[in-house]
């Protein structure tokens, strides 16, 4: 499996981000910078977590408009995996690749700590290995993460199985404990919770390598 | 031309930024403050000399990225 991350002024987990890829993958992933016009072919596009232009206007306003997400959305059509964690979901909900919004936590606090997330749908190229309703044990890290969107948006996204995971616990005020989408092709994920924080035992969890392994087998 | 944006979280969507300074004013003595609602102004110039054309080029910018419309609402006005 072809990776690539891309990296955009103030995000800052591209490197866990690409030791997770490297590890389950055995190739390193290329690392692009946003101001570029092209990708090199790849089986997914991984958007990590951080604080992209500090997060200026609202988290992933600006990296939403950056040079290479035009390139970006033209994959995403194709059907290549675009996987977006944290700052990389918001950018994602704030280009249109996704729908709704990730606005302030509830409690107006960043919250870092593990929380428990339940998969919801394992049809997507993200979630193969997953079994239905599966724990995972996952950080978040995030000041954003209060999941939005209006009410005939979320029923779409309902009706369709677009909720790809839902906390057990809500951290931070999100609708319907969502603490992950997919696009209705199932091809483009966002998420709030970090998996390559949880790839090997010395992190504390490695719920999140099941996610990575996943995207190896539909991409095989 | 000088122009501003005022960008407001729509009716009905939660504002834990508002709430927060609502209480905060509380704190501080000010017992009759109802509901406070948080937002954004964003002023810019144009080098456009037409107001409703400048206006309608910024009403395009606040749609393209100023404002999210999926929780907030934006109104644009020219100021000199």
């Amino acid at each position: 499996m072809h990776t690539a991350i891309v990296v955009f002024p103030g995000s800052n987990r591209e490197r866990d981000a690409a030791l997770a890829l490297e590890r389950v993958t055995g190739r390193k992933p290329h690392i692009v910078w946003h101001a570029e016009s092209t990708l090199p072919k790849v089986d997914l596009i991984l958007l990590p977590g951080g604080f992209s232009y500090g997060d200026y206007l609202r988290t992933g306003a600006m990296a939403a408009h950056a040079p290479l997400m035009r390139e970006i959305k033209a994959r995403a059509a194709q059907g290549v995996r675009v996987w977006g964690i944290c700052n990389g979901f918001q950018i994602l909900c704030e280009s249109g690749l996704l729908p709704g919004v990730l606005m302030r936590n509830k409690s107006l606090k960043f919250i870092c700590k593990p929380v428990t997330l339940t998969v919801e749908n394992t049809a997507t190229p993200f979630t193969t290995l997953c079994h239905t309703q599966q724990e995972l044990r996952l950080i978040i890290a995030h000041g954003d993460g209060n999941y939005f969107a209006d009410r005939a948006t979320l029923d779409r996204l309902e009706g369709n199985g677009q909720v790809a995971f839902r906390y057990r616990e809500n951290p931070n005020g999100s609708v319907n404990d969502i603490a992950g989408i997919v696009n209705e092709s199932g091809n483009v994920l966002g998420m709030m919770p970090h998996p390559e924080d949880a790839v090997e035992e010395l992190q504390g969890s490695t719920d999140g390598r099941i996610l990575f392994e996943s995207l190896l087998k539909a991409v095989a | 031309m000088k122009l501003r944006v005022d960008v407001m979280l729509k009716d009905g969507v939660l504002d834990p930024q508002g709430k927060a300074i609502g209480h905060a004013l509380g704190h501080l003595g000010f017992a009759d403050v109802g509901e406070v609602r948080m937002g954004k102004v964003i002023e810019l110039e144009l080098a456009e000399t037409d107001a409703v054309k400048a206006v309608e080029t910024v009403r395009q910018m606040a749609e393209k990225l100023l404002a999210n419309l999926v929780i907030e609402d934006f109104k644009v006005t020219v100021v000199g």
